[in-house]
């Protein structure tokens, strides 16, 4: 992910290490107009070309805060969307289940690093997007303010919200961003686990008893809705999409990823034995794809303004975890700094199984990652 | 109090089997090498995607600059005759 880059600019190229979006701001600002539009001019042609943009090229300042925007709240749903989940860690109904549901939880947070670190390529820090999450000045996805009250809802999540997941991100594989696009990839590939898991949870519940099949059900009730609302509002009232596509962060509008959705979900319903709660989806010869029902947005809305059923939990929880977190962090630091002469050098005995890579070889990395 | 500071930066090279070199995988936030070597192995080899990894502080790497991408290349541009293709060889000739 290559945060270096941007942490070079801002000191070598630009003389500031600023926060957020101030990289792009900074370099206009000491330039002539002439130099700017050149610059503007070389990213156009890259984003035309279909070339990604790397941390230490030029970008316009709208285009850094949209990515910081977008790859916070996505770092911070990857952390927040451990909690629900992890409720039923303890609880899980066999050991083979709990030990998926551990791996599945650990993916999210490893999946939540990925993504800080990519955003940290743009000139922000972990503790200044940790610091806007739980002051609430950065949102997180709103599927995980409600609550998982039966086991089921651990399938529900797996198929449909890791699903819904799915579909949105693996366009976001091909976006423009490099590091984004690279964190992408590699969340795409584990995110296939998550999903399957909970497919083949629903479906063993919906093949046993009465009550399992029930229970199986009335979490796809619960969950259905909420993860079509994961692709955003209806692309008429889309704030951000425009410009977001025109930049190909975005790559297809939020009502054609939420149809190729349906699409999908429908014969795996079908195969699950268990029914999609929308009486009015079905096939629509002429479109080629499946009509459904209307959305109700004033729930979404709702939820976003922070009046869901968990909204207050999950954010109360994040930051007791960070505060009790702190004394880990400090002992860590007091280590570290005890031991600092022995180990700040990247060329202690420690790295002697291999040739220490110098700064050569990991400029060759770099411009070859 | 160190808590309200970041950890240090540093950039992962995984080496995913033996015979390939290593290659940036990401970065990640740790206090010393050691926690950043555990760490990396937490985050970048969950699925058994290395068989060694490197940590370097990311503020040791020096990188060239973007903007000099065309003049800092450019001694090589104009050097075709470095590529094999450059070099016209009878039809039928072989091994070659």
């Amino acid at each position: 992910m290559a945060a270096v880059t941007a942490h070079q600019t801002t000191q070598k190229t630009l003389g500031t290490a600023n926060a957020a979006g101030g990289a792009g701001s900074t370099a206009a600002a000491g330039e002539t107009d002439a130099a700017a539009a050149d610059h503007l001019a070389a990213f156009d042609a890259a984003v035309a070309a279909d070339e990604r943009i790397e941390p230490r090229d030029w970008m316009p300042d709208a285009y850094r805060a949209t990515l910081i925007r977008q790859m916070a709240q996505h770092a911070h749903s990857e952390i927040i969307g451990m909690q629900p989940e992890a409720n039923w860690i303890t609880r899980a109904p066999s050991l083979r289940r709990k030990a998926i549901l551990m791996a599945k939880v650990q993916d999210e947070a490893g999946h939540g690093l990925y993504l800080y670190s990519a955003a940290e390529t743009l000139g922000t820090s972990r503790e200044e997007l940790l610091d806007k999450l739980h002051a609430g000045r950065q949102r997180y996805s709103s599927i995980f303010n409600y609550p998982t009250l039966t086991w089921a809802d651990v399938g529900a999540i797996g198929w449909l919200v890791d699903g819904a997941a799915i579909t949105n991100q693996v366009p976001l594989c091909r976006c423009s961003y490099g590091p984004y696009a690279r964190a992408m990839v590699r969340i795409c590939k584990e995110e296939s686990f998550h999903q399957r898991q909970g497919y083949e949870l629903l479906l063993a519940l919906s093949r046993g008893t009465e009550a399992q099949h029930a229970m199986a059900q009335d979490a796809v009730n619960r969950w259905w809705w909420p993860s079509l609302m994961m692709f955003g509002p209806p692309d008429d009232a889309s704030s951000h999409s425009e410009q977001s596509m025109a930049w190909k962060i975005k790559r297809h509008s939020n009502d054609e990823l939420r149809r190729r959705f349906v699409d999908i979900c429908v014969p795996q319903a079908e195969a699950l034995g268990l029914e999609l709660p929308d009486p009015d989806i079905r096939w629509n010869e002429e479109l080629g794809g499946h009509d459904f029902g209307a959305i109700d947005w004033s729930e979404f809305q709702e939820v976003l303004k922070g009046n869901g059923p968990c909204n207050e939990q999950r954010i109360t929880q994040r930051r007791r975890a960070h505060e009790e977190g702190a004394w880990v962090r400090d002992a860590a630091a007091a280590y570290a700094a005890k031991h600092a002469p022995a180990q700040t050098s990247p060329r202690t005995p420690a790295s002697a199984s291999a040739s220490a890579p110098t700064s050569a070889s990991a400029q060759h990395v770099e411009e070859t990652a | 109090m160190s808590s309200s500071t970041d950890w240090p930066l540093w950039e992962v090279f995984v080496r995913s089997r033996r015979g390939l070199s290593h290659t940036h995988a990401g970065s990640l936030h740790a206090p010393d090498a050691e926690m950043a070597l555990r760490n990396a192995r937490d985050l970048y080899t969950r699925r058994s995607e290395g068989v060694s990894i490197w940590v370097i502080p990311s503020t040791a790497i020096t990188a060239s600059s973007p903007d000099e991408k065309d003049s800092f290349f450019e001694p090589a541009g104009d050097k075709p005759y470095r590529h094999p293709t450059f070099y016209e060889i009878p039809d039928g000739v072989k091994h070659l």
